[in-house]
C-alpha cells in the first residue's frame, strides 16, 4: 500500500516535472520566435520607409549586410559595435526584472566615459592596475549616476521614466560642460584628453576597433545571468517584478531591492561608456559632442527587449544589432538612406515587440480557421 | 491639513519664488517681460501635451511615447507650412499627424492590448532615428532645416510682451478641458473608463471608444505642440528639438495628479525655468559669468524638484494602463 502510494507519488512529480520542462522549453520556443517576429516586422517596416522616399530597400540591406558581415574585419568591427549595447540593455532589463523602467542608460554612459577620462588620463599607476583602476572609477560613476534616481524612487514614488530621463539630460549637459572646460587638452577643445596607454584594452585584430574590453563586457553579462538564475538576492529581484504583492508576503525588503537594481544598471552603463573610451581606436577619450557616446542607452532598451531581458540572449541580440549599426553606416555613403534609419528600425522593433499578445492572437485565429 | 489646502499653499509659495527670482533677475540686467514671454512659449508645447495626456491617463491610457509625438509632428508640422506656404496649416498637420499616432496608440493598446510603456518606448526611440532620416530625405541636409520666414507663425505684440497666438489658445484649452472633466457626462465616463471600466461597460457605454477618443485627442494636442516649436517658436528644425520635453510634459501630468488646470501652472513653471535658462544664456553681461551648459541644465533641475515635492499622496486611476477585456 505504502509502496503503490510512493509510486502514484514518483507518477505525479514526473509527470510535473515534465510539464515543468515543456512549458519552460515552449516558453523559450515562444519567446525566441516572437522576437524573430518583431525583427522581421521591423526590417519590412524600415524597408516600407525607404520606399516611400524613393530609396531602394534591397540596395540599402544589401550594402548593410556586406558592410556587417562581408569580411572577418567586418564582422570584428560589428562586434566592437555590439559591445557597449550589451551593457546599457542589461541596465534596462535588469530594472525590469526588478518592475522598473529605468531608461537612464544614457545618461549614466556619459557619466562612465567621464570617469574613465578622469582616472585614464589624469592617474599614472603600473599597466594592469591602471585598468583595472579606471574600468572600476568609470562604473562607480555610472553607479552614482543611478543613486539618486533610485532615492526619489523609493523615498517619494517619483517615476524612473520621468527621473532617470531629467538626470540623462543632466549629463549630457554636465558632461560636454566638462569636456569642454576641464579635461580638453591644449588647444583642442573639441575632444578629451585620451586616456594613457596603460589605460586602453588591447586591439584583437588590426584593422578593426575591437579591443579585449568585449571579454569584460561578456563576462559582465554572464555574471548578471548567474546574479539572476543562481542568488538569493537575484531571485528576490525577480519576484519583486513579477509579483510584488508575493514578495511583500515572503518578506523581500522591496526598497533594498529597487535600490540594487538601479545600482547594478549603474555599473553596466558606466562600463559601457568606459568602453568607448579605453576600448575604443583610434580616438582613446570623448567627444565634446559625446558623439562616441550618445544614443548608447536608448539603443540598448531595444537589444533588451529583443533579447527577452535575459542577459545571455542580450548577447546574441547586441551581436546583431551591433552588426545593424555597423552595417548601417554604409548605407549612406552607397544607397543615400541616412544612416540614422537603423534606430527607426529599433523603435519599431520595440513597437512589434509591445505586442505579446501577437502570437497568441495568431494562434487563436489559426485554430479558429483551422489553417 | 487637508491635501487640497497643502496644494495650494505650495503653489503660494511656488508663485512667491517665482517673484522673487522675477526680482533677483530684474536686479541682475534681465528684463521681466522678456522673461515671461520666454516662459509663455516654452510654457505652450510642454502644457498642450500634459492638457491631453492627463484627459487620456484619467480613462486609463499611460503614453510615454509625448517625446517621439513631439519630434515627429515637428517635422510634419515644418513640412506641412512649406508645402501649403502657410504657417497655420503647419500647425494644422501637426494636429492632424499628432491625432493619428494618437488614434493608432489607443487602437493598440485597447484592442492589441500592448504594454503600453513599451509601445510608448518604441514611439520614442523610433523618432529619435526618424526624424533625421525624414530632414535628410525631405531637405537633403542633416539634422537641420531652417524655413522660409513667410510660412512662421508671427507673434501677436502687446505692450507689454509678444505672445503668440496658440499660448492664448493653449489657456482656454486648458480651461475648457479642466470644465469637460469635472462638468460633463463624457467627463464622467472618461474618468469612470479609468477607475472602474466594467461599471461603465455595463452602463452601456464603450469602454473601448471611450479611451481610443482620449488617446486621439492626446496625440492632437501633443502634435499641435510639436508644430508649435519649429513653426511658432524656434522658427526652424533641427533633429533634437523637443530636448525632453515630451518628459518634462509627463512629469507636470505626474506632479498635478492629472488635473488639466495644475498641469498647467507646472508646464509655466517648467517653461519660466526653460525661459530663463535660454534668457541667461544669450544676454550679454550675464552669459560670460556663468557656463551656458550649466544654466541648460536648469529646467531639468527644477523639474526634478518640483516632481519630488509635489507627487507625495496623489492618487492615480485604478485601471490605469491595464488593458479592459470585456467577458464574452
Amino acid at each position: 500500500m505504502k509502496h503503490d502510494t510512493v509510486n502514484f507519488l514518483k507518477v505525479v512529480l514526473s509527470i510535473h516535472l515534465g510539464a515543468l520542462v515543456v512549458t519552460r522549453l515552449s516558453k523559450i520556443v515562444t519567446d525566441i520566435s516572437q522576437s524573430l517576429l518583431a525583427l522581421v516586422a521591423g526590417l519590412l517596416a524600415g524597408a516600407l520607409l525607404m520606399v516611400a522616399y524613393g530609396y531602394d530597400p534591397l540596395l540599402a540591406y544589401s550594402v548593410l549586410f556586406r558592410g556587417a558581415f562581408g569580411s572577418i574585419t567586418d564582422f570584428a568591427e560589428s562586434l566592437s559595435f555590439a559591445v557597449p549595447l550589451m551593457l546599457t540593455a542589461i541596465t534596462f532589463a535588469i530594472g525590469v526584472k526588478a518592475g522598473l523602467f529605468n531608461i537612464g542608460a544614457e545618461g549614466q554612459a556619459y557619466m562612465g566615459a567621464i570617469g574613465a577620462v578622469i582616472a585614464g588620463a589624469f592617474l599614472t599607476l603600473p599597466s594592469g592596475i591602471h585598468l583595472a583602476v579606471t574600468v572600476i572609477f568609470a562604473m562607480l560613476l555610472g553607479a552614482l549616476w543611478a543613486v539618486v534616481p533610485a532615492l526619489l524612487k523609493i523615498t517619494r514614488g517619483v517615476h524612473e521614466v520621468i527621473s532617470t530621463i531629467m538626470f540623462n539630460w543632466i549629463a549630457y549637459h554636465l558632461a560636454m560642460y566638462l569636456v569642454l572646460y576641464h579635461l580638453s587638452g591644449p588647444g583642442r577643445a573639441e575632444v578629451s584628453l585620451p586616456v594613457k596607454e596603460t589605460a586602453r584594452f588591447t586591439v584583437i585584430l588590426s584593422g578593426a576597433s575591437l579591443t579585449t574590453v568585449i571579454y569584460v563586457a561578456v563576462a559582465f553579462c554572464i555574471a548578471t545571468y548567474l546574479f539572476l538564475s543562481a542568488t538569493k538576492a537575484g531571485y528576490e529581484l525577480k519576484l519583486l517584478g513579477e509579483n510584488p504583492d508575493a514578495a511583500r508576503y515572503a518578506g523581500v525588503n522591496a526598497k533594498k531591492v529597487v535600490f540594487s537594481s538601479f545600482i547594478i544598471g549603474g555599473f553596466a552603463a558606466g562600463l559601457a561608456g568606459a568602453t568607448q573610451v579605453m576600448g575604443r581606436p583610434p580616438t582613446w577619450a570623448l567627444y565634446g559632442t559625446l558623439g562616441n557616446v550618445m544614443g548608447l542607452g536608448f539603443d540598448g532598451i531595444g537589444v533588451a527587449l529583443i533579447g527577452r531581458n535575459n542577459p545571455i540572449g542580450i548577447i546574441i541580440a547586441a551581436i546583431f544589432f551591433g552588426a545593424l549599426a555597423n552595417g548601417g553606416r554604409y548605407m549612406e555613403p552607397y544607397s543615400g538612406v541616412c544612416s540614422e534609419l537603423v534606430r527607426a528600425i529599433n523603435g519599431l522593433i520595440i513597437i512589434a515587440l509591445a505586442f505579446p499578445e501577437i502570437i497568441a492572437m495568431i494562434k487563436r485565429y489559426r485554430m479558429r480557421y483551422k489553417i | 491639513m487637508t491635501r487640497k489646502v497643502k496644494t495650494q499653499v505650495k503653489i503660494l509659495l511656488g508663485v512667491v519664488v517665482l517673484a522673487i527670482v522675477l526680482i533677483v533677475a530684474w536686479h541682475f540686467g534681465l528684463n521681466p517681460g522678456a522673461l515671461i514671454e520666454a516662459g509663455l512659449l516654452a510654457m505652450t508645447p510642454l502644457a498642450l501635451a500634459a492638457i491631453g495626456e492627463c484627459i487620456n491617463e484619467k480613462a486609463g491610457v499611460v503614453n510615454i511615447g509625448l517625446e517621439g509625438i513631439l519630434l515627429i509632428t515637428a517635422v510634419a508640422g515644418v513640412y506641412g507650412a512649406e508645402l501649403a506656404g502657410n504657417g497655420y496649416v503647419g500647425l494644422l498637420v501637426g494636429m492632424i499627424v499628432g491625432a493619428l499616432i494618437g488614434f493608432l496608440f489607443g487602437l493598440a493598446s485597447v484592442y492589441g492590448r500592448a504594454d503600453q510603456i513599451v509601445a510608448g518606448i518604441g514611439i520614442n526611440v523610433f523618432a529619435v532615428g526618424f526624424v533625421p532620416y525624414v530632414i535628410m530625405a525631405l531637405w537633403a541636409f542633416p539634422g537641420i532645416h531652417i524655413p522660409p520666414k513667410e510660412v512662421l507663425v508671427p507673434l501677436i505684440s502687446t505692450p507689454l510682451m509678444r505672445i503668440s497666438a496658440i499660448t492664448i489658445l493653449t489657456i482656454i484649452l486648458g480651461i475648457l478641458l479642466h470644465y469637460m472633466l469635472h462638468r460633463t457626462p463624457l467627463g464622467l465616463r472618461i474618468k469612470a473608463a479609468g477607475e472602474m471600466p466594467m461599471a461603465l461597460d455595463v452602463a452601456g457605454v464603450r469602454v473601448d471608444y471611450v479611451r481610443i477618443f482620449t488617446a486621439t485627442l492626446g496625440g492632437a494636442l501633443t502634435g499641435l505642440g510639436g508644430a508649435f516649436m519649429p513653426l511658432a517658436w524656434f522658427g526652424g528644425i533641427v533633429k533634437e528639438i523637443s530636448a525632453g520635453r515630451g518628459f518634462i510634459a509627463l512629469a507636470c501630468v505626474v506632479s498635478s495628479g492629472l488635473e488639466p488646470l495644475l498641469a498647467l501652472a507646472f508646464a509655466f513653471l517648467f517653461g519660466f525655468a526653460e525661459g530663463l535658462a535660454y534668457t541667461v544664456a544669450v544676454t550679454p553681461g550675464v552669459k560670460e559669468a556663468v557656463p551656458y551648459h550649466l544654466v541648460l541644465m536648469i529646467p531639468y533641475i527644477v523639474t526634478l524638484l518640483v516632481v519630488t515635492i509635489f507627487i507625495g499622496g496623489r492618487r492615480f486611476p485604478r485601471a490605469m494602463a491595464t488593458p479592459y477585456v470585456r467577458e464574452e
